[in-house]
């Protein structure tokens, strides 16, 4: 199975859509003459042609609200956020037009968008730059929220993401960008709504999702080198909707559980994940649920300081020492 | 069309004067709409008019009215939750407008939203149950006052955010433009949307794309309680249009022919040449924003004198008159009938169900609606 970038595997999944349906497009800043900010959509301008591949100006609220009413008719675009810090400034459209219009409607519309973009702290960008904003837009009913952690998965998920009759956003991650895994020349797609056991246990489960699934199985691999603990890591891979059942199935196995993620904490994913835990898994727990997150205060810049906000193999290793 | 920055001539001293304290005198307002029929009276898209196509017009005008005075009544029963805004006053532009929509033309709108339902052929059935909640509603009771919905007459809303649904008629316009269809769609809004953000953001995406669009400041003279004069700087609205090379017109929306000649000259812009056009079209509302207003930002008085000088279904149906293609009886009859259907519109609501309360998971994803075409796996609702 070739090695590819994280990148390639979003690109190759934009590429593979635009291909196979005349409605899907692309929209967003820099995304076509530039080939993106992060060169996630590079070469989709030359291969599918200015009508399919946009350049917008520095107006999200007009160009993902232009989007979501050209998904009314059918068309399906698929927009980038350079961020998705940036998201605030168009969030009448993110979470109120596109969560809410087939409701409103009594299912008479459907808004099939696909909202993507990097959505990451860890490059010292500074606070307005570094949201993680897959708790909060999850907790909007009718919006779906994915956070692949890999290359295979990046591109499972987009496919299925652009082809999904309801509104979809993908968080990715710069500092992903860059890595390679390996992903198969076939196509393959990969549901919403699926996690992924990254590595399998039997005496902790560790649950996260995006780059902290990665941190999760660093950190595994320490506990069973030095520590003779072995973690199962479930990688969420989709916010919402939620495979609770597989963290179910893991935490009943293991009897214990550690949530790890790189949002702030204060009704963070984790926050949901411990709830759901205690209450349908009560029985099996052998020690409280524990929460790794972003330490709680806006973005540092400093770069030393900002790893340190960001849970690393160490705090999810102190973590699970402290309920094994 | 104006595409300088000097003003239309049809823009009258009246338009800009709704203040606290207006003094335009009552026989100018009259005269001035009178002039603006008149004139526009000429223009093809009304001199081809028939006799019946000119009732329908006024039948359209006086349906909306009645329909919302009936609703006025259930609200003071208590039978409407939340807000009501009521469009009295402003049926001419929803009217003319949507008189010219062909079958690829689309409509969005804010909350203001009753008449421009009726307008594009919604039932008053349908209306008043969605107003009571029901599930009879054209929203199955889900969306209220502001969410009217009907995507099979291209009717694409009813949004409550003021000035949030701009950028999706710009949407509704790039569909069309991308699947090669000849249509445009009409982006309607009061006046107090045009210092929002986002419009501002839509006009430049709108002139930038070449999109068949077309936006509607319907100006009432108050963004809520807050006269025109208080609110917003650089007067016509329509003005702002030159910042994005536009073109803008001002329109008297007391006069359905006014509405529609200028509405006609800019859907053919967008038809033949795939431009957008910003349309300010001056009207008033007599009732207060929604049903909580005290209505302390502006004169009895005033009110008074627009109902008596420039109300565009009196002022229509002298015309009419005048014109030989009805007399009062026939009139009388057109709005007894309205009246009447509108009485039995809320009977139709009050006899209608509420929603089953498992109503409230449905339409939410529609995955959910449709487990049968499901892609996704997991759990979408976090109930327990």
């Amino acid at each position: 199975m070739p090695l590819i970038t994280y990148r390639q595997a979003v690109n190759d999944a934009l590429a593979e859509e635009l291909t196979r349906d005349e409605n899907v497009i692309i929209l967003g800043e820099e995304v076509a003459e530039y080939d993106g900010a992060y060169k996630v959509t590079e070469g989709l301008l030359s291969k599918f042609g200015s009508k399919r591949v946009i350049d917008t100006p520095i107006s999200e609220a007009a160009f993902i609200g232009l989007g979501i009413g050209a998904s009314f008719l059918g068309i399906r675009p698929v927009m980038e956020l350079m961020f998705w810090s940036f998201c605030y400034v168009a969030y009448d459209q993110v979470v109120n037009n596109a969560a809410n219009v087939r409701y409103m409607s009594g299912g008479l519309m459907n808004c099939p968008i696909v909202i993507r973009g990097p959505a990451n702290g860890g490059t010292s960008v500074g606070a307005t730059h570094s949201h993680t904003p897959e708790g909060q837009l999850a907790n909007f009913p009718g919006l779906k929220v994915v956070c692949p952690a890999t290359a295979y998965d990046a591109k499972g998920l987009m496919k299925s993401a652009i082809r999904d009759p309801d509104p979809v956003y993908v968080m990715e991650n710069t500092l992903l960008y860059g890595e390679e895994w390996e992903v198969p020349e076939e196509e393959y797609v990969i549901p919403l709504g699926l996690a992924d056991i990254k590595r399998s246990g039997t005496d902790v489960t560790i649950v996260a999702h995006g780059r902290a699934a990665l941190t999760a199985v660093k950190a595994a691999e320490i506990l069973s080198t030095e520590h003779d603990i072995e973690a199962e890591v479930v990688d969420l891979r989709s916010i919402r909707p939620l495979d609770e059942e597989t963290v179910l199935e893991s935490v009943r196995k293991t009897n214990r559980a550690v949530i790890v993620e790189e949002n702030k904490p204060f009704c963070g994913v984790g926050a949901q994940l411990a709830y759901t835990i205690q209450a349908k898994a009560f029985d099996h727990l052998d020690a409280p649920v524990k929460r790794v997150s972003a330490l709680d205060a806006p973005q540092i810049y400093s770069m030393p300081l900002e790893k340190q906000q960001i849970p690393d193999a160490q705090r999810v290793l102190k973590a699970v020492l402290e309920v094994c | 069309m104006v595409e300088s920055s000097s003003l239309s001539p049809s823009i009258h001293r009246h338009e800009y004067n709704v203040s606290k304290k207006s003094n335009a005198p009552p026989e100018f307002l009259k005269t001035v709409v009178d002039q603006a029929d008149t004139e526009s009276g000429q223009d093809p898209v009304n001199a081809g008019l028939t006799a019946e196509n000119k009732i329908n017009l006024f039948r359209t005008m006086i349906r909306i009215r009645r329909f919302e005075e009936r609703t006025l009544r259930i609200y003071q029963q208590g039978k409407i939750g939340g807000f009501l805004h009521l469009y009295i006053g402003q049926e001419a532009i929803a009217t003319g407008t949507t008189s010219l929509m062909g079958s690829d033309d689309h409509v969005i709108t804010a909350y203001r939203d009753h008449g421009h339902a009726l307008a594009v052929g919604m039932s008053m059935n349908e209306c008043m149950a969605e107003l009571q909640g029901k599930h009879t509603g054209c929203s199955k009771g889900k969306g209220g006052s502001m969410h009217y919905f009907a995507p099979d007459k291209n009717y694409w809303g009813g949004h409550g955010i003021v000035g949030g649904q701009t950028p999706l008629g710009a949407g509704i316009a790039f569909a069309l433009k991308y699947r090669g269809k000849k249509g445009c769609c009409m982006a309607f809004m009061g006046d107090g949307a045009v210092n929002q953000g986002v419009f501002l953001e839509t006009l430049n995406l709108a002139s930038l794309w070449d999109l068949p669009i077309i936006f509607i400041i319907e100006n009432n003279g108050y963004s809520m309680g807050t006269s025109l004069n208080r609110s917003s700087k650089g007067l016509p609205l329509a003005k702002r249009a030159n910042g994005f090379d536009m073109k803008w017109e001002t329109v008297n929306g007391h006069s359905v022919y006014d509405v529609r000649a200028k509405t006609a000259s800019a859907i053919r812009h967008a038809h033949e040449e795939n431009r957008p056009t910003l349309l300010e079209m001056s009207t008033y509302r007599y009732r207060g924003h929604s049903m909580s207003d005290n209505e302390k930002y502006r004169d009895k008085d005033e009110v008074e004198r627009y109902k008596q000088t420039s109300d565009p279904i009196n002022l229509f149906r002298d015309r009419l008159i005048r014109e030989g293609v009805f007399d009062e009886a026939t009139a009388k009859d057109i709005d007894k009938a309205a009246r009447e259907e509108a009485e039995t519109a809320v009977r139709f609501a009050d006899e209608s169900p509420f929603p089953p309360s498992g109503d409230i998971f449905s339409d939410v994803y529609y995955e959910s609606d449709h487990p049968e075409e499901r892609a996704s796996k997991g759990r979408l609702f976090f109930n327990d």
